[in-house]
């Protein structure tokens, strides 16, 4: 296999400007500033020039370096402002590295946005040429394709409507098309799946999917670690600007989830994968009043609900879930045979399944936990049906003991003091 | 699909760029063409904005020039002297104005896809050559109501077009590419617009102005342009002043010249700053 991508050493400098508050830089702060710094020389011509307070340089990047090769899909995560998107406007070519080398083979298009020059006066119709245009379709090409897009679309009467009248669903699904009937050899998608309803969203998906199949290679940022386990193999963790880990997708999302329950919520959905025979496609903590949340207090229970699909009667199923420290203590483990009577997961019908976990009160002493859940199977073909990993995070608060947060150790179970009886 | 290979460094990502300019020839057609749609969608009266505002100036500029101030007028009919000027210079005016804009009008698609830049300006120049021709139908109109019938000069006029489209980039990629880094030159363009219409023979021959003055007067290299138009519409004793033909050229050339280098040189941190 060839590479596609060869990242070497690449860095990128911002410089940013504290004191202006305006966006861009006007024409009379250089002149006053220039003027005031030669203000300044004359006054003390041996001076050294004293560094510029106002300015300060960071780094979007430093010292990349990575391989991929040609028709791997391939995951950037990383928290904001850790350098996803400049790594991709650079791989784009919309902005210049300051140092470092990439070498690429093969076209590019990328998706750093959904309607890229979408004029709302124009027709959907136009829309798509001009759209199809700037992504860097021939004529021929959106010809050939035009009305593939516009069934993908599903806007066929409202073609010749300006898009300003669409909705955003509309306008979205619209844009959406154009982008994915480009043929590149190397595709590039910033977060732009998080637009446009469930279903359209699984749509989208689907084609991307077709797209890796094609033997093409994608690069893909999101924050969505169910859409990256299910479409990139390997992936990338930016931190800070740098590349805190690289490998296999599973074992990387992991570490990254561990690194920070603020990166998780309460509540975590996953996409269709139809290749398990069970999956879980949804999970949420909830409060006692039945509420997603994510921070609660040791006084009261957590619920866990689990919305499992189940595709294939599976004799013996059973799930796993454990809880976790940040630093990767593991701190609880728990399976769906601590139900004593009978397993719940065991030999469910085909649909959608719905369990409750309940934690109660007083167990985990406070701080911030994350939940790791699995799903295993003797008789099936795959004995690890569903690995989704580490799915939610949360935070508990001891507010009614007199300890409190203050209190040490593991966990916030009140023992019991008494007075021996006379 | 042929592999081409790609290499992206911190100062070298030059080498492809004429040849992707030709690749997004598609892209520029579809901006000048996206630009001309929309520009007259939404108006009641679409294309005839393109002849009323010429129209209106010329009449103006016929009634100060011509009857308050009664200035020569080469022995055409004034109006045809005032709208064969106006034709160079509303042009130039437009696409100075629309391709100083073009840049930060157009800010999100520099920032989120990539094209070789050169594209946006240029295209905002095509599209306002589609107003010249629509008002040189005007033209046409006004010189056969007055039984005027232009000699073989005429068949110069692209040669003059040419210059005036030359003038308008580069002046006007100047002006895009330090839009982008200083804002304020968004205030210059109506200056200049406004201001070179009056220093501009538009309402007046320039033959009116001293010989002496002549050629300093030709440092505005629309003068020459203005000239050339006069010079192959309107035919017969109208004289082409030379020297100051070859200087305005000259300049347009170094506008230009240094216009395309100054946009490549900034070119490369505009997604960065706009």
């Amino acid at each position: 296999m060839a590479v596609a991508i060869a990242v070497e050493n690449l860095s990128k400098k911002y410089i940013i400007s504290h004191q202006p508050r305006e966006r861009y830089t006007a024409l009379r702060d250089v002149l006053t500033n220039g003027a005031k710094r030669f203000a300044k020389k004359l006054a003390h011509p041996f001076a050294r020039p004293e560094d510029d307070a106002t300015q300060e340089t960071f780094w979007a990047l430093k010292d990349i370096n990575f391989h991929i090769q040609q028709g791997d899909r391939v995951g950037i995560i990383g928290r904001n402002g850790a350098g996803k998107s400049t790594l991709l406007k650079i791989l784009s070519r919309i902005t210049a590295p300051t140092s470092g080398r990439i070498k690429i083979r093969g076209r590019v298009s990328s998706l750093l946005e959904v309607g890229t020059g979408f004029h709302p006066e124009l027709t959907g119709r136009e829309n798509i040429y001009l759209n199809g245009a700037i992504l860097g379709m021939g004529n021929a090409e959106i010809v050939r394709k035009f009305d593939e897009i516009v069934a993908f679309a599903e806007v066929e009467q409202f073609l010749d409507t300006p898009v300003k009248r669409y909705s955003s669903g509309m306008y979205v699904r619209l844009a959406f098309a154009v982008a994915a009937h480009l043929e590149p050899e190397i595709l590039i998608v910033d977060e732009v799946l998080a637009v446009g309803d469930a279903q359209f969203q699984k749509k989208c998906l689907g084609k991307m999917e077709d797209v890796g199949r094609e033997g093409r290679t994608v690069l893909f940022v999101s924050h969505n670690m169910g859409v990256i386990s299910q479409l990139c193999p390997t992936c990338v963790w930016l931190e800070k600007g740098r590349i805190r880990d690289i490998g296999q997708t599973e074992s990387v999302v992991n570490a990254y989830m561990l690194n920070g329950v603020a990166s998780l919520n309460g509540e975590m959905a996953f996409p269709d994968d139809l290749k398990k025979a069970a999956q879980l496609k949804n999970i949420s903590l909830l409060d006692r009043n039945g509420n997603v949340a994510q921070k609660f207090d040791c006084d009261n229970p957590i619920h866990i609900k689990f919305e499992i699909e189940i595709r294939k009667q599976l004799p013996g199923l059973y799930g796993y879930l454990a809880i976790f420290k940040p630093d990767g203590t593991h701190v609880l483990e728990s399976d769906s045979f601590d139900a004593m009577t009978v397993n719940p997961l065991d030999n469910l019908p085909i649909g959608i399944n719905t369990f409750k976990v309940t934690m109660p009160p007083r167990i985990l002493g406070h701080g911030e936990y994350v939940i790791y859940f699995s799903m295993a199977c003797p008789s099936a073909d795959n004995f690890n049906v569903d690995v989704p990993g580490i799915v939610c995070g949360f935070t508990l608060d001891d507010f009614s003991s007199k300890r409190g947060n203050q209190r040490l150790g593991f966990f916030s179970t009140l023992l019991v003091w008494s007075k021996p009886e006379r | 699909m042929q592999t081409d290979e790609l290499i992206i460094e911190a100062d070298s990502t030059e080498r492809h760029y004429w040849k992707d300019l030709w690749r997004y020839r598609e892209l520029f057609y579809f901006l000048a063409w996206r630009d001309v749609l929309v520009r007259y969608k939404q108006t009641a009266i679409g294309i005839a904005w393109a002849l009323i505002r010429p129209l209106l100036i010329t009449v103006a500029f016929v009634f100060v020039f011509g009857k308050l101030a009664k200035l020569p007028s080469d022995g055409v009919p004034y109006p045809i002297l005032v709208f064969a000027a106006l034709l160079p210079w509303q042009f130039f005016a437009n696409a100075f104005a629309e391709a100083g804009n073009s840049l930060i009008a157009n800010a999100n698609m520099i920032s989120k896809v990539y094209f070789p830049r050169l594209v946006v300006p240029a295209s905002a120049v095509i599209v306002c050559l589609v107003d010249v021709l629509i008002s040189g139908v005007l033209l046409i109109g006004l010189m056969l109501w007055y039984g005027m019938v232009p000699d073989w000069r005429i068949v110069t006029l692209p040669l003059f077009l040419a210059h005036a489209v030359v003038a308008a980039m580069g002046t006007g990629l100047w002006i895009a590419a330090l839009n982008v880094q200083y804002r304020d030159f968004r205030y210059i363009i109506p200056f200049v617009v406004q201001f070179g219409l009056y220093v501009s023979p538009v309402g007046f021959s320039s033959a009116i102005v001293p010989d002496q003055w002549r050629l300093l007067y030709s440092l505005n290299p629309m003068v020459g342009v203005i000239d050339g138009f006069r010079w192959a519409i309107l035919g017969g004793e109208n004289h082409l002043y030379w020297p100051g033909m070859a200087l305005s050229l000259a300049l347009v050339l170094v506008i230009a010249i240094t216009g395309v280098w100054y946009f490549r040189k900034m070119e490369k941190s505009f997604a960065d700053v706009i």
